[in-house]
C-alpha cells in the first residue's frame, strides 16, 4: 500500500476517519505541520498519535473517499521568493493566479521570530495626508495597526490611498476573503497609480474555500520578510480582512473539537494573531515591515473577541465612523490610537504637534458632552455652543478621510480653528507655543 | 544515568513521550530533532506516557524521536552579571544568539563565565553559615553582589576556607564549607535554582511598613504601594498599562528593576533596550539599564515559555532580595501567562474552569503574588520585592477569572478606565474604583505622616473625598442641568477637577512632569488642599467653569516646571493672583 514516488514522497490510500475539515490515516515517518496532497487537495498535518496522522484539508473534505490518494510532501508550506514576485498576484498556496511559474528560492512560511534585541526602535514617520491619521494617530514604519470598521465603511479605499502615499518600496496585499470586486478594485487603483511593479498580491476571495485563507497572511509576510530583511526594503503589508481569518480559525478549531473561549473563538486566538502581527519590524539596516490590516466589526462592537484580541496585539487602531453632522467618514479621534506616534510627533514633525493634537481632541470631547446636554434638553452655555461649532469644523477640515494635506498645514488649520472659537486659556497649550504659533 | 524516552504523539507544542524510566513532574527534557535539541517540561505523567510542553515550535518533529530527561526542573542560573541583561523566558541571553531570527534549539549562557570579578570576603574561617548567608561580595555595576551559601544547602555549615580578596572567575571556588558530618562542599559565585520553588533564605516576612516611592502621583499620593507590597493594573487595551509600568521602572526608588515582558509586543521591549542605556538613574547617576534586567517572552515567542518567563523573573528577584536589596518586579501582562496555561490545559483535555481557564488558576496566581514581600534576612539586614503585574481583561470587563483571582491576591488595585483614556486623562487610573489597602495599615500611615508631614494622610483622604463628591454632583448636574442645581454644585464639581488635573493626571512623556518626588508631591498636595478648603465668590454658574479652567491651567504650568525653579515660582505667583481674584477672605 505504501510506495515511494520521489525521494521523500510517500503515498497512502487508506483513510479511516473523515470529518468536515480533517482526514486521519495510518502513516509513518511523518513530520508535524508537514504538507500533503489529499485527493488533489492541499492538507497539513495537525496531529500525530503513534502511527495515526490527522491532516487538515484546506479546501474541505467534501467528496473525499476512504481510498483517496494521500501524498506526503515531506515539508511545511513554502513560498518561492525572488525578484520575480513583484507585480504578480498569487493564490493562497503561493501559485501565480494568472498561471505560469516563478523563479526563486523556496522558503518555509510562518518561520521564526526576529530576536527582539536585533530589532530597531521604529522612528520613521509615514505621511498619509489624512489628518485623522497624521495629526492624531501618526504612523511609523515597522508599526502594526488595523482599521476597525463596520463592513459598510470604505476601509479598502482608505487603505489603498494610504498605501500609495506611503512611499513604500513594496506593497504586499494579503486578500483574506476579499470580494472579487474589491480584488479588482485594488488591482485597478494600483495600476492607475503606475504602482503595479511595486505590488505583490496573495489573494483568497470569497469564492475560495474559507480555510485556505489561513495561509494568506503567512504567504504575504514571508514575501515581506524577503524584501525587508534580505533586500533592505521598506515594505508595507495590507491584510484585509483579518476578521475573516479569525473566523476561519474558529471553523478549524471547532471541527477539531477544541473547547472554544469567548465568542466561539479558539483559546489560542491571541497567540495566533500575534504571530502574524509581530512580523512587523524595523531592521537596523533600514528594511522594515509595516502592517496595516482591517478588522471588520459587527455594529461597532470592539469588545468582541476578534477586535479585542487584535487591540491587545497591535500598536493602536484606526477607527472609521460616519459623522452624521458632516455626512462624511472620519477617523474617530476617541477610539483611534497610534501607540507609536510619540516616537515621531514633535520630533520628526513640529514641536507643538503633541500639544495641538491633545488640545483639539479635548475640545472635541467637550463638544461631545455639550451634545449630550443638548440631547437631554438642557440649555447650553456660550462655551458649549462654541465647542459644538468647533467640533463641526474640526470634523470637516481635519478628521474626514478625504483630507489630503501636509502635517504643517494640519497644525495651521488647528490653530485657525482654535483662534476662531476659543481663547488661549481655554485651549490650554504651553505658553511658549501660544506665543509662537497662536493666530491672533 | 539520565532517563530516556521516545516521542509517540504530537499536538502542536504538546508532545507525548513514552518511557519506562524514572521521570519527575516538571522535569526538563530535551527532544532530539535533526541536529537540534528542543527543550520541554513534563506537565503530566500517566503510566508510561509522559506529557511534555515544548518551549519551541514542533514543526517537522516526528514520532520515534529520542528524548532525554535532564534530571532537574526548570531552573535559572544565579550569579553576578544578571543586571543589564536581556533574557528570553528561559534565561537565554538574547544578545549572545546568532543571526537576526531566533533559531529553535539555540540555548545561550546567561552569564559571562570568563569575566573576572573583584571578590571581597565577608566571612571568615570558622563562621557558622546557612543557606543564603553572605560569604563574600563582588561588584556588579554599583551593587555589592553577595556571594551566598547556595539556597539548596540544608542545615548549618562551617566555613573551612574562604578565598582572599582578588579577582576571580565565577566558577572558581570562593569558599569551602563543611557540613555537620564533616563533608566538604565547594562554593563558587554561581548556583542554580528551580524557578517554581520560592527561595526562602530569610528569617521572617513582616507586614510591609514602608512606602516605595514611585514618582507617579496616582501611586504615591493617592494609592501608595508598600515596599514589598503587591499591586496590579487591569485595563482594556490602550488604557495605559504599559506606559505606567515603564514609568514605574524608570522612576521608582528601587535598587533594581526586573521586567518580565510576558506575551506582549516586541517593540515595547525594544523601547526599553533603546532608551534605558541612555537614561540616567537619578538615584545613582548611572544609566538606568545598569539596574534593570529584562525577561522578554514577547507574544510571537513560544507560548509555553510565557509561564516560565514570570517565574524566571521572580526567582531572579528573590536572589537579589536575599542580598538585602530593594527589588521592583514588573510583569506585563499576567493575563498572557494565564492564557498560555489555558491553551495547554485545553490541549490536555482537562476539565475547564470559568472561561476555559484551568481550575487552579486562582491558586497559581495567589502563590505567585505571595512570593513578593519585605523580608528580614538571617543576618538582620532586610530586602524586598515589590510586585506589580498588569492584567488584560477580555473586552475590558473586569468580571473575568484573571482579574478576579488577582484581586484576591494583590493589595493594590489600579483600575484603568477606558473612559478616562478616551478623554486623554492620563494615567487613566480610575480615582474612585482604585485602592491601596496599605493606606489602611497603621504602620504605613505612621510612616507616611512621619516622612511627608503629619497632615499627609488626612490630606490624602480629603482629596479622595473631594474626587468622590465631585463625581456625585457631576451626575446630578447631568440629570438636572447646569441651572437646575445650586451654584455650590458647580464649585464642588470643579474642585474635584482640580484634584484630577493637578494630582491624578501626569504627563508620562514630559521630562519634568513624568517624575514627581515626595517632596514635590507634598508641596502640591498642600497647595491643592488649600484651594479646596477655600471659598470662592461667583455671581452665576457660568463664571465657575472658566475660572477653574484658568486655575487648573496655571497649576499645570507649575507641574511642567522644575520644582522650586524660577519658572516654578513665577507660575506659583500667577496662580496666587488667580486664587485671590475670587477667594473669600
Ligand atoms: N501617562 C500617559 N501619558 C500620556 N499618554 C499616555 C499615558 N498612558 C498611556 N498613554 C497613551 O496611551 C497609549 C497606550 O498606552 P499603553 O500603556 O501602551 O496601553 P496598554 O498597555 O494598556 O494597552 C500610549 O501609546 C500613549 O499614547
Ligand atoms: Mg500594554
Amino acid at each position: 500500500m505504501e510506495k515511494d514516488t520521489k525521494a521523500f514522497q510517500r503515498v497512502y490510500t487508506k483513510l479511516f476517519q473523515l470529518t468536515k475539515a480533517t482526514v486521519s490515516l495510518k502513516a509513518s515517518g511523518i513530520g508535524n505541520e508537514e504538507l500533503a496532497i489529499v485527493d488533489g487537495r492541499l492538507a497539513q498535518v495537525v496531529k500525530i498519535m503513534e502511527d495515526i496522522v490527522t491532516l487538515q484539508v484546506f479546501a474541505g473534505t467534501e467528496g473525499i473517499a476512504t481510498d483517496a490518494e494521500v501524498i506526503f510532501t515531506g515539508k511545511a508550506p513554502t513560498l518561492k521568493v525572488g525578484e520575480d514576485l513583484a507585480g504578480r498576484f498569487f493564490n493562497a498556496y503561493g501559485e501565480p493566479i494568472d498561471g505560469g511559474q516563478i523563479m526563486g528560492e523556496e522558503r518555509e512560511i510562518g518561520g521564526p521570530s526576529v530576536n527582539p534585541v536585533r530589532r530597531k526602535q521604529p522612528s520613521e514617520f509615514i505621511a498619509t495626508g489624512i489628518a485623522g491619521i497624521d495629526l492624531n494617530n501618526a504612523l511609523v514604519t515597522g508599526q502594526k495597526i488595523p482599521f476597525f470598521a463596520d463592513p459598510d465603511q470604505p476601509y479598502n479605499q482608505v487603505m489603498a490611498n494610504v498605501a500609495l502615499r506611503a512611499e513604500a518600496d513594496k506593497i504586499i496585499l494579503g486578500g483574506v476573503g476579499l470580494t472579487n470586486d474589491d480584488y479588482l478594485y485594488f488591482k485597478r487603483v494600483f495600476d492607475d497609480a503606475g504602482a503595479l511593479d511595486r505590488i505583490v498580491g496573495f489573494i483568497n476571495t470569497t469564492e475560495n474555500p474559507p480555510v485556505e485563507r489561513l495561509l494568506v497572511p503567512d504567504m504575504a509576510l514571508s514575501a515581506a520578510e524577503y524584501y525587508a530583511s534580505e533586500k533592505g526594503q521598506k515594505v508595507l503589508v495590507l491584510l484585509t480582512d483579518l476578521t475573516l481569518y479569525a473566523d476561519a480559525l474558529s471553523i478549524v478549531s471547532n471541527r477539531m473539537d477544541q473547547i472554544p473561549s469567548k465568542d466561539s473563538m479558539p483559546g489560542s486566538l491571541y497567540s495566533d494573531l500575534a504571530r502574524l502581527y509581530e512580523k512587523a519590524v524595523q531592521f537596523p539596516d533600514g528594511g522594515s515591515i509595516t502592517i496595516i490590516a482591517v478588522t471588520t466589526l459587527s455594529s461597532g462592537d470592539i469588545t468582541h473577541a476578534i477586535p479585542d484580541n487584535t487591540g491587545y496585539i497591535t500598536e493602536g487602531q484606526l477607527f472609521l465612523r460616519k459623522d452624521s453632522d458632516i455626512g462624511k467618514v472620519i477617523v474617530d479621534p476617541f477610539r483611534s490610537l497610534s501607540r507609536l506616534k510619540q516616537l515621531v510627533i514633535g520630533k520628526r514633525t513640529r514641536e507643538d504637534h503633541p500639544q495641538v493634537m491633545n488640545a483639539a481632541v479635548r475640545l472635541y470631547a467637550d463638544a461631545a458632552n455639550a451634545k449630550t446636554k443638548l440631547e437631554n434638553g438642557f440649555d447650553l452655555t456660550d462655551y458649549d455652543e462654541r465647542t459644538l461649532d468647533f467640533a463641526k469644523a474640526y470634523s470637516e477640515k481635519l478628521l474626514a478621510i478625504d483630507v489630503n494635506i501636509e502635517v504643517d498645514a494640519m497644525l495651521e488649520t488647528a490653530y485657525e480653528l482654535f483662534g476662531k472659537h476659543f481663547s488661549p486659556v481655554e485651549v490650554g497649550l504651553k505658553q511658549e507655543f501660544v506665543e509662537k504659533y497662536w493666530k491672533k | 544515568m539520565k532517563s530516556i524516552g521516545k516521542v509517540t504523539g504530537i499536538i502542536a507544542n504538546l508532545v507525548i513521550v513514552e518511557t519506562r524510566e524514572r521521570v519527575a513532574q516538571n522535569e526538563i527534557c530535551f527532544i532530539k530533532h535533526d541536529d537540534t535539541r528542543l527543550m520541554a517540561e513534563v506537565i503530566k505523567i500517566m503510566g508510561h506516557k509522559v506529557y511534555v510542553q515544548v518551549f519551541e515550535s514542533t514543526r517537522g518533529l516526528k514520532v520515534g524521536s529520542e528524548v532525554e530527561f535532564a534530571g532537574h526542573m526548570l531552573e535559572v542560573t544565579l550569579g553576578p552579571g544578571l543586571l543589564s541583561k536581556n533574557f528570553d523566558g528561559l534565561q537565554n541571553d538574547l544578545d549572545k544568539m546568532t543571526g537576526i531570527f531566533l533559531k529553535r534549539g539555540e540555548y545561550t549562557d546567561p552569564l559571562e563565565k570568563d569575566k573576572e570579578y573583584e571578590f571581597e570576603p565577608l566571612s571568615k574561617e570558622g563562621d557558622k553559615v546557612i543557606a543564603g548567608s553572605w560569604l563574600g561580595e563582588v561588584k556588579e555595576n554599583w551593587i555589592g553582589h553577595k556571594i551566598m551559601v547556595p539556597f539548596a544547602f540544608n542545615g548549618e555549615f562551617t566555613v573551612k576556607s574562604i578565598t582572599k580578596k582578588g579577582s576571580y572567575k565565577m566558577n572558581d571556588t570562593m569558599a569551602v564549607l563543611v557540613d555537620k558530618d564533616g563533608k566538604e562542599h565547594k562554593v563558587s559565585m554561581v548556583q542554580k535554582w528551580p524557578v517554581k520553588v520560592p527561595i526562602r533564605a530569610f528569617k521572617e516576612k513582616p507586614r510591609p511598613f514602608k512606602v516605595l516611592e514611585t514618582g507617579v502621583r496616582v501611586f504615591d499620593t493617592l494609592n501608595p504601594i508598600a515596599e514589598g507590597g503587591t499591586g496590579f493594573i487591569p485595563g482594556p487595551f490602550g488604557s495605559g498599562k504599559t506606559v505606567l509600568q515603564h514609568a514605574l521602572s524608570k522612576q521608582a526608588e528601587a535598587d533594581l528593576v526586573v521586567i518580565a515582558a510576558c506575551g506582549e509586543r516586541a517593540n515595547e521591549v525594544v523601547e526599553i533596550f533603546t532608551e534605558f542605556p541612555e537614561l540616567d538613574d537619578p538615584r545613582t547617576g548611572r544609566k538606568l539599564m545598569e539596574r534593570t534586567t529584562i525577561i522578554a517572552n514577547t507574544s510571537n515567542m513560544p507560548v509555553a515559555a510565557r509561564e516560565a518567563s514570570v517565574y524566571t523573573a521572580m526567582t531572579i528577584s528573590e536572589y537579589y532580595r536575599a542580598m538585602g536589596l530593594k527589588v521592583l518586579l514588573l510583569a506585563d501582562s499576567t493575563s498572557r501567562w494565564a492564557q498560555a496555561l489555558r491553551e495547554m490545559s485545553n490541549r490536555m483535555e482537562e476539565l475547564p474552569g470559568p472561561d476555559g481557564f484551568p481550575m487552579d488558576l486562582p491558586a497559581i496566581i495567589s502563590n505567585f503574588y505571595s512570593r513578593a514581600g519585605y523580608v528580614f534576612l538571617n543576618n538582620g539586614e532586610s530586602g524586598s520585592i515589590t510586585f506589580i503585574g498588569t492584567v488584560s481583561p477580555a473586552g475590558g470587563n473586569l468580571k473575568e477569572p484573571v482579574t478576579e483571582s488577582t484581586k484576591k491576591a494583590a493589595r493594590c488595585f489600579y483600575a484603568l478606565s477606558q473612559q478616562r483614556a478616551d478623554s486623554k486623562r492620563y494615567p487613566a487610573i480610575d480615582p474612585i474604583e482604585s485602592y491601596s489597602k496599605y493606606l489602611e495599615y497603621p504602620e504605613i500611615v505612621e510612616y507616611l505622616n512621619k516622612n511627608n508631614g503629619e497632615n499627609w494622610t488626612t490630606n490624602v483622604w480629603f482629596i479622595k473625598d473631594s474626587l468622590l463628591r465631585s463625581k456625585e454632583v457631576y451626575e446630578q448636574i447631568n440629570i438636572l442641568g447646569d441651572d437646575g442645581v445650586p451654584l455650590d454644585y458647580h464649585i464642588t464639581y470643579w474642585k474635584g477637577e482640580v484634584v484630577d488635573f493637578v494630582i491624578s493626571q501626569q504627563d508620562a512623556f514630559d521630562k519634568i512632569d513624568q517624575r514627581s518626588e515626595f517632596k514635590r508631591q507634598r508641596y502640591m498636595l498642600e497647595k491643592v488642599v488649600d484651594v479646596l478648603k477655600s471659598e470662592y465668590k461667583f455671581e452665576s454658574f457660568e463664571e465657575v467653569n472658566p475660572y477653574f479652567k484658568r486655575m487648573i491651567n496655571q497649576f499645570k504650568q507649575m507641574n511642567y516646571s522644575e520644582f522650586e525653579s524660577e519658572k516654578f515660582k513665577k507660575n506659583e505667583k500667577e496662580l496666587e493672583v488667580i486664587i485671590q481674584e475670587r477667594k473669600v477672605a
